[in-house]
């Protein structure tokens, strides 16, 4: 005999779970976590490598990188001498919280007091699901074009900081500052939009003092 | 674009509640999902199709999917609008201040089980 149970559950109920859990651990282990996302080629890693460069004096950092296959960018981030994993999805499209539970594990968050996730390279499905990171912050590349968070509102309306890359294109590119903001803001009242050049260095201490400046503020508030 | 891995968190979420309740077999499965909650329908069909045969709880459960409208309501103009009609500016006062009231769920609503 079938009898009817109401369950009103979030589909992704059980990822909220897991991504909550992490939090937990982290704040625990007084491990700041950035979801690092953007799409391919928007300079990721790049802008990664910058950051180890300019923070790694003052954290013990450790980084996940997810990809579909290949080790290639963990092999770029090993170089600066921070502890790294790579993950394979196994063709999945994005970072789910179990994924990236037991990626934190095989990581080891001991010693560890600010790791970044360098999610898959997408702009649709890592925003859907909640890794338990206390950041999520994406890169939107010059050449990609301001109209972007039109069309995956999705992204920017999830993210706490948008940092937009590859300044140093702007005059070749017919990217326009202002439209992007209005753009931005029709999904995000609040996020702060940062302009930098992963690439030549320019203007990325804004970021790097916004990133300080937040994980400061989760310390004191933990 | 995760129809697919969508399936995998409902199918998670049900042994859970399957575990809870020591549930033998679910015979349907009722989801809510909103006009602009990202879901394509078909292709979640197909997905669902896919992996039930291979999950034994779901073996014979029937998929029941139920559309939410998307709505939107004017801030300015205190007025409501069909989001997918319109998208973001109010038809009524062309204001750009308005918000989602309802369209992005995705819930399992309820499902029908047999215990032991």
């Amino acid at each position: 005999m079938l009898e009817i149970y109401e369950t009103k559950e979030r589909v992704t109920a059980d990822n909220d779970k897991a991504a909550a859990e992490t939090r937990e651990k982290l704040k625990e282990n007084k491990t700041f976590f950035v979801n690092l996302m953007a799409s391919p080629g928007a300079g990721k890693t790049t802008l990664l490598k910058r950051t180890i460069a300019a923070l790694k004096d003052s954290f013990r950092i450790g980084v996940m990188e997810a990809d579909v296959d290949s080790a290639v960018d963990a092999a770029e981030i090993a170089k600066t001498g921070v502890r790294v994993i790579q993950l394979h999805s196994g063709g999945l499209c994005h970072m789910d919280a179990d994924m990236t539970q037991r990626g934190l594990e095989k990581l080891d968050l001991e010693g560890l007091d600010l790791v970044f996730l360098e999610n898959i390279g997408n702009l649709v499905c890592p925003a859907e699901f909640d890794v338990g990171a206390q950041m999520k912050a994406m890169i939107l590349s010059v050449p990609e074009g301001d109209d972007k968070p039109l069309k995956y509102p999705l992204m920017f309306k999830v993210s706490d900081v948008v940092l937009v890359n590859k300044i140093d294109a702007l005059p070749v590119f017919d990217f326009d500052k202002e439209r992007f903001e209005k753009n931005v803001r029709t999904r995000n009242e609040k996020a702060p939009v940062i302009y930098l050049s992963a690439a030549t260095g320019e203007n990325c201490k804004a970021w790097i003092a916004y990133l300080k400046e937040t994980i400061e503020n989760w310390r004191q508030s933990a | 674009m995760h129809e697919l891995s969508i399936v995998t968190h409902v199918a998670k979420t049900l042994d859970e509640i399957a575990e809870e309740n020591k549930l033998t077999k679910i015979g349907s499965v009722t989801l809510e999902i909103g006009e602009v909650s990202g879901i394509i329908t078909d292709y979640f069909v197909d997905c669902w199709n896919y992996f039930k045969v291979k999950h034994p709880l779901l073996k014979e459960a029937e998929l029941k999917l139920e559309t939410i409208d998307a709505i939107t309501f004017c801030e300015d103009c205190k007025q409501e609008y069909k989001t997918i009609e319109y998208g973001r500016i109010c038809p009524y006062c062309h204001s750009e201040h308005t918000y989602l009231l309802q369209g992005n769920e995705c819930n399992i609503k309820e499902i029908e089980a047999e215990n032991e």
